[in-house]
C-alpha cells in the first residue's frame, strides 16, 4: 500500500443497540450475555433488530416505506458511521462499497401462495401462480429487496454518489468489499470510502436458505464455543466503516481509529490439502504480527470452518485472547466481517490492544483476515 | 505499454458471447450485424396473467430442470470458455475471476416442493434442513466458486452487483486489478438468466417492460418514438483481460486494448436519473478522461438503450452535454437482443470491441418513427461501415448505478 488507510467512523447497529458506546462497554465487559430472542423464531435463536429511532438517520417516511428491514438497517448504519467520521461533508465523492444478499421476502405472500398450489400439479399451478404474484406482490417489495438498493437507498439518503459497488457471495462479500476499498484509497483513486453491510436475522425466508446447510444451532442460546456439534445463531447486524486515507485524515483534523495495515481474501476448496487454515495461513504471511495481538474472529458457529480457524490461529506465534463477534452479536453473514473490523478497530481505538488480527471464515467458503494498529 | 497515468495498458485477448441470437461471438455478432430480432414469445414456462409474455430466450439443454442460478452459471461457463480458448490459454487460468451476476434465491419450483410437507416457513424449513444441493445451488457465492473452480481463476472468486450495470462493473473490476498490479490477467463475466415468472412481474409492477406482446421482434425500440419498456433477455459475455505487457510476452493475439473506466451514483430516485442527468454525464466524462482522450476521439457510442422512455431520454442528454452539438453514432444492441441487465454492460463491451475489428456499426432496429426529442444517429435499422477506434460503452441500473466503459483498437 502506497497510502496508509485509516478507519475513521464506525457506524454499528446490533441487537445490543447502536452506536459505538455500546459496542465498546460489550467489548470490555468479559462474560456479557447477548441479547437473544429464543422464541420468535424457535428452534432457532436469533439476535433480534434493536429498536432504532429511523427517522434519525433516515428523515424521510417515504424513503423509509421504500425498504426492507435489512435496507433500513444498513442506512441506518451507514449514517451512524458518517456521523462518527464527521465525514457528511465528504458524500460527493465518497466511495461506497457494499456486502450484499437478498431474500426479504413477503413471507406471508409465499405462505398463502404455498398453501394453495403446492398439492396442484405443475401444470395447472404455473398459470396460478402467475396470477397469485401479479395481484399479491407489492410493487416496491421489488427494489426493498434487490441486492444493490442497499447501496442505492444509502446514495439517496446520505448523498454517497462518489461510486457504487455491491459485492455477493455472502461472509466474503464483506471482506471483498473491505479489501477492495482499501486497495482503491492505498493506490490514490480517491480519499475516503463508505463500507459496509447489513443482515436482519429475524427473516423466515434467509433462516429457510442456511437451514439447508443443516449448519443452524437449535434450541437455548449457548456461547459459540460451547455448541456441541457446532451450529450457527445468526445475528441482526448493520455494520458500516468509514475509511480515509491518514493523510486526508491528518489534513482536517479527523482522528484515526485504528489504521487498517492489511485486508486479504482467499478461499480454499476445503478439500484435502486446499484447506482453509492453509488458505489463512497463506494469506498471513508477511504480517508483522506482535505477540499478544488481540483476535477479533467472525467465525459463524460452523464445526469444520471453526475447526480449520483454531488449527490456523494456534499456528500463530503469540496471538492473545480470541473474541467471538458472534457471541456478542451474532452471525451476520455478509455484515459479519465489517462487523468484526469495528469491534477490532473500537478495541484499538480503547488500548484494548495495540494490534488485532480480524478473521472470516465463511460458512461455506472465504477466508479473510485484516490487520489493524493504533493509527 | 503504460498509460496516460502511468498503469500498465490492459489488452483484451479472449471474448465469449451467448445471446438469444446465437451460442457463441461470431453468431450471436453476425445476428446483430443483420439486424436480427432475437426476441419471442416466452415458451419455458405458462404465461397466463402476465401483462408481459415475451423475453429474448438461450434454450439451454435440459432448461426445464434449471433454476435461474443455474442457468447464469452454464451461460457464464460457454461465454468464459470461448473467451479462453480464443485467449489460447490453457490449464489453470493466470489470474482472479469477476463475476457480474443477478441476486439468488430459493425459487418457487424449490419452494412448492418443500411446501408438499406444509405450506408454512417453519415446516418448510425442517423439510429444507441439511439438503446441501439446495445451499450450494442458492447461496450467493455458488456459482463464482464453481466457476472458480472449473477455469482454475487465482485467488478468491469475486461477484458484484449494481444492477443494469453489473457487466461493466466486472471489467471496471479486472481492469483496476491488472492497473494495481494484484494481477497480469483477470476473467471478466456478466451473466443473467432471470427470465422467470416472478422477475417478469416484479419488472412489470414497475412498469418498465414493453407490453408489445403480439409483436415480439418488433417490442425493443430504443430510442424511437413508439418505445414503452425494456425487454427481459439472458445470456452471458466473458472477457479475458491481461496486461498489455504479459500479453505481448506471450505472443497473443490483442483484441483490442480496456482504455478507461468512469462510475458515478446518482442519489436522486431508486429507479429514476436525476433531470439534470449529473451522475450519466459525470460517469461518461469520467471513463473518457479516465482514458486520458477528448470526447471528440470517441468514434461511436454503444448505447445503454434499453428503450424506456425514461433511459433514452436521459442517455440523449448525457450524449448532448458531453460531445456537445455533433454527437458520435449511438446505437443499441439492446434493440436486438433485449435488455440482459446483469449482462448488458459485458455483452456490450464484447460487441463494442467487434464494432472496432470490422469496422460496422451494429444497428438499432425498428426504427420507424424518429423522436423529435432524440436528436440523435441511432444508426436507424442497417448496419453501417465504419472506422472507429474507439467506443464509449455506457450502462446505467436502477440504484443510480452508472459505470462507461471507453474500448480501443490494439496497439
Amino acid at each position: 500500500m502506497s497510502e496508509a488507510v485509516w478507519i475513521t467512523g464506525i457506524g454499528l447497529a446490533s441487537s445490543l443497540g447502536e452506536g459505538v458506546e455500546v459496542h465498546r462497554m460489550a467489548l470490555r465487559e468479559a462474560g456479557l450475555r447477548p441479547v437473544v430472542d429464543e422464541t420468535g423464531f424457535a428452534p432457532f435463536p436469533i439476535h433480534p433488530m434493536p429498536a432504532l429511532a429511523f427517522d434519525a438517520q433516515i428523515p424521510k417516511k417515504g424513503d423509509q416505506r421504500q425498504m426492507e428491514p435489512w435496507q433500513r438497517l444498513g442506512t441506518y448504519a451507514a449514517g451512524l458511521a458518517l456521523d462518527h467520521a464527521g465525514a457528511r461533508g465528504l458524500v460527493g465523492d465518497m466511495h461506497l462499497l457494499v456486502a450484499a444478499g437478498g431474500g426479504e421476502r413477503d413471507v406471508a405472500l409465499d405462505e398463502a401462495i404455498c398453501a394453495e398450489l403446492a398439492a396442484l400439479p405443475p401444470e395447472e399451478a404455473g398459470a396460478l401462480l402467475n396470477e397469485r404474484l401479479a395481484n399479491g406482490l407489492r410493487p416496491t417489495l421489488f427494489l426493498a429487496q434487490l441486492s444493490n438498493l442497499l447501496a442505492g437507498n444509502i446514495s439517496i439518503v446520505h448523498g454517497v454518489t462518489g461510486s457504487s459497488r455491491t459485492f455477493m457471495g455472502e461472509e466474503a462479500a464483506g471482506a471483498e468489499a473491505v479489501r477492495i476499498a482499501a486497495a482503491r484509497l492505498a493506490e490514490g483513486r480517491g480519499e475516503v470510502a463508505l463500507v459496509g453491510g447489513a443482515y436482519v436475522a429475524g427473516r423466515w425466508d434467509m433462516l429457510l436458505l442456511f437451514s439447508t446447510s443443516g449448519g443452524l444451532w437449535r434450541g437455548p442460546w449457548a456461547p459459540l464455543a460451547e455448541r456441541p456439534g457446532g451450529g450457527m445463531v445468526t445475528g441482526s447486524i448493520g455494520a458500516f466503516l468509514v475509511l480515509e486515507t491518514e493523510r486526508h485524515a491528518r489534513a482536517r483534523g479527523a482522528r484515526g481509529l485504528a489504521l487498517l495495515g492489511a485486508a486479504r481474501r482467499g478461499a480454499a476448496r476445503r478439500r484435502g490439502e486446499d484447506s482453509a487454515r492453509a488458505s489463512a495461513a497463506a494469506l498471513a504471511e508477511g504480517l508483522a504480527l506482535r505477540p499478544g495481538h488481540a483476535v477479533i474472529s467472525g467465525a459463524s458457529g460452523a464445526p469444520e470452518a471453526l475447526a480449520e480457524e483454531r488449527a490456523f490461529l494456534a499456528s500463530l506465534a503469540g496471538a492473545g485472547p480470541v473474541r467471538f463477534t458472534a457471541d456478542l452479536l451474532g452471525h451476520g453473514v455478509e455484515a459479519s466481517f465489517p462487523a468484526s473490523l469495528a469491534l477490532g478497530a473500537l478495541a484499538i481505538a480503547e488500548g484494548l490492544a495495540a494490534q488485532a488480527l480480524v478473521t472470516g471464515f465463511g460458512l461455506w467458503r472465504g477466508e479473510a483476515l485484516a490487520m489493524l494498529e493504533e493509527a | 505499454m503504460r498509460d496516460h497515468l502511468g498503469r500498465p495498458l490492459v489488452a483484451v485477448t479472449g471474448m465469449g458471447l451467448v445471446t438469444p441470437l446465437g451460442f457463441g461471438r461470431e453468431e450471436s455478432w453476425q445476428g446483430l450485424l443483420a439486424g436480427r430480432s432475437g426476441i419471442r414469445r416466452i415458451t419455458r414456462f405458462p404465461t397466463g396473467h402476465l401483462k408481459t409474455t415475451i423475453a429474448g430466450q438461450v434454450t439451454l439443454p435440459g432448461e426445464e430442470a434449471l433454476a435461474s442460478p443455474e442457468r447464469v452459471e452454464r451461460m457464464a461457463e460457454l461465454a468464459a470458455a470461448e473467451a479462453v480458448e480464443q485467449a489460447g490459454i490453457g490449464g489453470r487460468f493466470p489470474g482472479p475471476l469477476f463475476l457480474g451476476m443477478p441476486p439468488v434465491e430459493v425459487e418457487w419450483p424449490q419452494r412448492l416442493d418443500l411446501a408438499r410437507a406444509g405450506a408454512g416457513y417453519p415446516a418448510m424449513i425442517a423439510a429444507a434442513t441439511g439438503r446441501l444441493g439446495l445451499f450450494e445451488t442458492f447461496l450467493f457465492g455458488g456459482i463464482g466458486e464453481r466457476l472458480a473452480e472449473r477455469f482454475g481463476t487465482r485467488g478468491a472468486p469475486v461477484s458484484v452487483t449494481t444492477a443494469c450495470a453489473t457487466g461493466a462493473s466486472a471489467i471496471q473490476l479486472g481492469l483496476e486489478a491488472i492497473q494495481r498490479g494484484e494481477a497480469a490477467a483477470a476473467l471478466c463475466i456478466g451473466a443473467e438468466g432471470s427470465v422467470a415468472p416472478e422477475p417478469l412481474v416484479r419488472f412489470s409492477l414497475l412498469a418498465a417492460l414493453s407490453t408489445r406482446n403480439d409483436e415480439p421482434e418488433r417490442a425493443s425500440r430504443p430510442f424511437e418514438r413508439t418505445r414503452e419498456g425494456f425487454v427481459l433477455s439472458e445470456g452471458a459475455a466473458a472477457l479475458v483481460l491481461e496486461s498489455l505487457e504479459a500479453a505481448e510476452a506471450r505472443g497473443a493475439e490483442v483484441l483490442g486494448l480496456v482504455l478507461g473506466a468512469g462510475e458515478r451514483a446518482d442519489s436522486f430516485h431508486r429507479t429514476r436519473s436525476n433531470p439534470d442527468g449529473g451522475a450519466i454525464i459525470g460517469a461518461m466524462r469520467a471513463a473518457i478522461a479516465d482514458a486520458g482522450i477528448e470526447p471528440a476521439q470517441i468514434g461511436y457510442v454503444n448505447a445503454h438503450g434499453t428503450g424506456t422512455p425514461e433511459n433514452d431520454k436521459m442517455e440523449t442528454l448525457g450524449m448532448r452535454a458531453v460531445f456537445g452539438e455533433a454527437p458520435p453514432p449511438i446505437s443499441s444492441n439492446k434493440s436486438m437482443i433485449g435488455h440482459t441487465l446483469s449482462a448488458a454492460g459485458a455483452i456490450e463491451a464484447v460487441a463494442s470491441l467487434l464494432t472496432i475489428r470490422d469496422g460496422m456499426l451494429p444497428p438499432t432496429i425498428n426504427h420507424e418513427v424518429p423522436d423529435p426529442a432524440i436528436p440523435l444517429d441511432v444508426v436507424p435499422n442497417a448496419a453501417r461501415p465504419a472506422k472507429v477506434e474507439r467506443v464509449l460503452s455506457n450502462s446505467f441500473g436502477f440504484g443510480g448505478q452508472n459505470v462507461c466503459l471507453v474500448l480501443g483498437a490494439a496497439p
